[in-house]
């Protein structure tokens, strides 16, 4: 099937199967490494990108259902070498230990902000939810996106 | 790693059962895919073709009954997400929204639908939990027409439902409270799907004094407990022991509904729990959950926290 899709900006038209999954394309077809594969049932959140800026599991999500519609991946972040407000303050609150869980957990914190852009720390608690940290215990991720929405008012 | 399938989109109910009814064993439904592509995943299920049911005219609507201009639609391709945003599902099952924002995570309640949910019957189902207490009815919709089933009725044990397999979840439709009732939710557990789940509403009345509104009766009591049965079941002897009770008397009365909830459920031993623990657990949630809509009886926010536990 041809899907006709905005990844990070940039129109892309690509044949893909039904049976293919969102992010096999992406790291796959676009070489867009950022989104991890871990659990691969929804459970982690490694894989998390945004669809028309809702958070997805693109582990389990069939990529023709992103025909139409514009996808987010970390790669999508910064601007050009400037980062995006969220990773500068993940990086100043050391809330990046071994990084693999760092660009679902920046994802999902954006998807949050652009709904409420004055969370409290049970709101972020509550968003991130179902996206799993091994390294850094959460409290500097959750420190960080509480930062990062400081900021940004 | 998913094998090859052919995917179909249909736009309307009829051109989706027909699809069904014709390829048969070949075909499964496909609304969010959160359940049914890990199940393919695994290799548990292995259909050749999938039948979308986002794009069927209809079953994206959230909507008040046309008959009774009282009971809430929803439709089956609805998200978890989108009730927990609808201003209607808000105003009319208030409690409704709030379970919405605690199932699972926030990417399989953005995709997800309330219709999967129901049609797959995981008995650690909240959905299917608290709609017991909304006499919650469903629409299946085949070739042969269109049937209204209670959803007691419709789910039949674990992963089993009375849905014929060219048969599709239309939509499910609850009967909101009296407005006299007071409620809660209350779930538990360490995994990603509830280990317990409890429902409770208590509709009041008459003019004893202590509740809001001056009432304080219980005229109607409403126990549903999830996850430790084969399905979740409406516990009719707790509700009898709360019957025509009021408000002021209810904490020693939650104990006698809780210990005939706990006798009421058939648990198993699991990767939840021993059957024991669970058994026991029912009687401490269901006193839980009970107390809580006391509270909220009369007026106040229970300020009880418990580990790991959702109250809704
Ligand atoms: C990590 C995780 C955590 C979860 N936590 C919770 C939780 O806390 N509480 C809870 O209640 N649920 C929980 N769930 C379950 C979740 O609610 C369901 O996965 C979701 O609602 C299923 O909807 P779907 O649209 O993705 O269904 P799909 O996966 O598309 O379909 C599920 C099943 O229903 C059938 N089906 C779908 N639509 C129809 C229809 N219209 N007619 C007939 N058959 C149909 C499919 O053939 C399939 O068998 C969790 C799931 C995951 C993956
Ligand atoms: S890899 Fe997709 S959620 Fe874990
Ligand atoms: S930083 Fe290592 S998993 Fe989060």
């Amino acid at each position: 099937m041809t899907i006709r899709l905005v990844v990070n900006g940039r129109p892309r038209d690509l044949e893909v199967a039904p049976h293919a999954l969102l992010l096999d394309v992406l790291r796959d077809t676009l070489d867009l490494k950022g989104a991890k594969r871990s659990c691969d049932t929804q459970v982690c959140g490694a894989c998390t990108v945004l669809v028309d800026g809702l958070a997805v599991s693109a582990c389990t999500y069939l990529a023709v259902e992103a025909d139409g519609r514009s996808v987010l991946t970390v790669e999508g972040l910064a601007d050009g070498e400037s980062l995006h407000p969220l990773q500068r303050a993940f990086v100043e609150a050391g809330a990046v230990q071994c990084g693999f869980c760092t660009s679902g957990m920046l994802l999902t914190a954006k998807a949050m902000l652009a709904e409420n852009r004055t969370p409290t720390r049970d709101d972020v608690l509550h968003y991130l939810r179902g996206s799993l940290c091994r390294c850094t215990g959460y409290r500097k991720i959750v420190d960080a996106v509480l930062a990062a929405a400081e900021t940004a008012r | 790693m998913l094998r090859p399938f052919t995917l179909h989109r249909p736009e309307t109910a009829e051109e989706a059962c027909a699809l069904l009814a014709g390829l048969g064993e070949e075909a499964a439904a496909y609304a969010g895919g959160t359940e049914l592509l890990l199940m393919m995943k695994l290799g548990l299920l292995r259909p050749r073709h999938l039948v979308d049911v986002k794009r069927i005219r209809g079953f994206g609507d959230i909507g008040l009954e046309p008959l009774s201009g009282r009971r809430l639609t929803i439709g089956a391709a609805v998200t978890h997400r989108a009730v927990e945003q609808s201003a209607l599902v808000r105003a009319r099952c208030p409690l409704v929204s709030s379970v919405a924002r605690h199932v699972a995570n926030v990417r399989v309640r953005n995709v997800g639908t309330v219709g999967g949910n129901l049609a797959f019957a995981d008995p650690h189902s909240d959905l299917a939990t608290l709609f017991l207490t909304l006499d919650a009815s469903v629409e299946l919709l085949s070739p042969r027409g269109r049937r209204e089933l209670p959803l007691d009725d419709f789910v039949r044990g674990p992963w089993e439902t009375s849905r014929a397999s060219d048969e599709l979840l239309g939509s499910v439709t609850l009967t909101p409270w009296a407005s006299d009732t007071a409620a809660a939710y209350v779930k538990f557990g360490v995994h990603e799907r509830p280990t317990l789940a409890v429902a409770a509403a208590l509709r009041l009345d008459g003019t004893t004094g202590a509740g809001r509104n001056g009432r304080d009766r219980i005229v109607e009591a409403r126990v549903a407990v999830g996850c430790v049965s084969l399905k979740p079941v409406r516990m009719a002897a707790a509700e009898a022991r709360l019957t025509d009770l009021s408000i002021g008397d209810l904490d020693d009365a939650a104990r006698a509904a809780a210990d005939a909830a706990a006798a009421g459920v058939d648990p198993a031993d699991d990767l939840y729990g021993s059957a024991d623990y669970k058994r026991e657990m029912v009687a401490v949630f269901v006193g839980r959950a009970l107390r809580i809509a006391a509270a909220r009886a009369r007026g106040a926010e229970s300020a009880a926290r418990f580990p790991h536990t959702v109250v809704a």
